[in-house]
């Protein structure tokens, strides 16, 4: 039990704090040119600034943070996963800890999961406030809106179900980066060639899966809200 | 001892292995071979699980392998190393780590106490100091003697090697070879080689299985090989001409000629030896 939990820490970290650069850098970019875009969009006076904060929020929570974060994962976490279980597959290193008597899918494939849920859903949240404050550095950078007008329009019409809808996606999100890249790295045959096809293989699945799961869940829960 | 009847398996229409029965000896070097794609490694992973056979029994010490139930099986499998043919080391792991995984996973011991244990086993394949070292940073032979040691640390009862000397030189693979000879009599283990290496035959082969296409061709030891009149088994140990006369200039030692020199001069000029 020591050593499941011991390897679940190292995939939190691996997969947590291994993420976390790729995800500050698009998240705090993903706000920032959301806020420009959106300025550059409402042309009428008639429409408050503060609009422009609440878009930034709600495009943020329910979209950019889960959905683009994640296919971003997909990539960075998904191909780390399928490759490390292939070249284990293929240099034996699964038959080694098959012959030592481990259960090679509950030590190796069973954390990746856990620490991806654990991880993941957290790194949704970050990349909510990252992105939310990119939107107001660079509404504040260009001129654009004004950091209270933003605060004020961070806090209209705020739907908490929101941030509940978010979470599940992410937590959907995070179950099928880590179980594709698994299912392709553990299941390989061959030598470094298929190693790299099922990598590729499975991040595209994934970001496929995730995509379908999108809209799935749009329409399932966010029908039922309104 | 390791005792295996009518063991057969095949992949789809392929049959690898047809009615394949031996016992592999406590104490001794119980040596596989056969060309490429004669069954060795299938065999071998029969034997450890790996692949389940579609017939026969396996019998470790008198109790079913093949019987086993999943939490048996683990159990049995603590007290089985196995050295692969690439090692298998954890690349993300450390020498010392790679060692001690085994001692983490099954024991509850201090870390002085595994430590101690490590370094005893990495002192006995003659490898001291390299604690820190990562798999990538040693060489193929060093690779092998920490998969070696690997194999051994929790003091099992039966080795498997698959291709311990493949991708290493004469001298290293008979360092290698000497190593599991005495280890298996040190600690009076149930050893299984698989091998087309000749050397390591002519060295270690105390109970030899020649598996030729997938069925058992010939059973011996090194001394009986030297004798043996099975074609095939002949064509397949002496391929090279090299070997083809020092298989002759066994046979001449063993009949006590070897001193006389008009033998010899025979021998070399290419009679034939009755």
């Amino acid at each position: 039990m020591r050593m499941y939990w011991k390897e679940l820490m190292h995939q939190c970290v691996e997969i947590g704090i291994g993420s976390l650069g790729i995800v500050v850098i698009i998240s705090v970019f993903m706000g920032a040119v959301s806020a420009v875009q959106t300025s550059y969009q409402l042309v009428s006076p008639l429409i408050p600034s503060t609009t422009i904060a609440q878009i930034v929020r709600d495009t943020v929570i329910l979209e950019f943070a889960p959905t683009v974060v994640c296919i971003v994962l997909a990539g960075v976490i998904g191909s780390k996963i399928a490759s490390e279980l292939g070249n284990m597959r293929v240099s034996e290193q699964i038959d080694a800890l098959e012959i030592m008597g481990i259960n090679t899918k509950s030590y190796l494939i069973m954390p990746k999961i856990v620490a991806c849920l654990l991880t993941i859903p957290m790194l949704v949240i970050l990349s909510m406030v990252l992105g939310i404050l990119g939107g107001r550095l660079a509404g504040t950078a260009t001129g654009i809106i004004s950091p209270d007008t933003y605060d004020m329009g961070l806090l209209m019409n705020f739907v908490p179900y929101n941030v509940f809808f978010a979470l599940i996606k992410s937590y959907t999100f995070a179950f099928i980066i880590s179980t594709i890249p698994s299912y392709y790295g553990y299941y390989v045959k061959g030598g470094a060639l298929e190693i790299g096809r099922s990598s590729t293989k499975s991040v595209v699945i994934s970001c496929i899966m995730i995509l379908f799961a999108d809209y799935i869940l749009a329409a399932l829960l966010l029908d039922k809200a309104g | 001892m390791i005792e295996f009847n009518h063991i057969r398996k095949s992949f789809g229409d392929k049959v690898v292995l047809e009615d394949v029965s031996h016992v592999m000896e406590t104490g001794k070097c119980n040596l596989i071979i056969g060309q490429s794609g004669s069954g060795k490694t299938v065999m071998q992973k029969c034997l450890v699980g790996l692949f389940e056979p579609d017939e026969g029994e396996i019998i470790y010490d008198g109790v079913s392998f093949t019987d086993m139930n999943v939490e048996e099986r683990k159990l049995l499998r603590q007290q089985i190393g196995m050295l692969f043919q690439g090692s298998a080391l954890f690349d993300s792991m450390t020498v010392e780590q790679n060692i001690m995984f085994p001692i983490d996973m099954f024991t509850n011991k201090s870390f002085a106490d595994k430590l101690k244990r490590v370094n005893e086993v990495l002192e006995r394949v003659n490898l001291v100091g390299i604690n820190n070292k990562f798999p990538a940073e040693l060489s193929g032979g060093m690779k092998k003697r920490v998969g070696i040691a690997r194999a051994i640390v929790l003091n099992p009862k039966f080795l498997f090697c698959d291709e311990p000397n493949s991708g290493l030189d004469p001298q290293t693979s008979m360092v290698i070879d000497k190593l599991i000879l005495d280890i298996t009599r040190e600690f009076n283990m149930t050893t299984v080689i698989n091998t087309h290496d000749m050397n390591s035959v002519m060295e270690i082969g105390e109970n030899i299985l020649y598996l030729y296409k997938g069925k058992k061709e010939w059973t011996g030891n090194k001394k009986d090989i030297i004798f043996s009149k099975n074609e095939r088994l002949n064509e397949f140990i002496f391929a090279s001409e090299f070997l083809h006369d020092a298989k002759d200039m066994r046979m001449l030692e063993a009949k006590g000629k070897i001193s006389d020199d008009r033998d010899m001069d025979e021998l070399l000029n290419g009679d034939k030896i009755d």
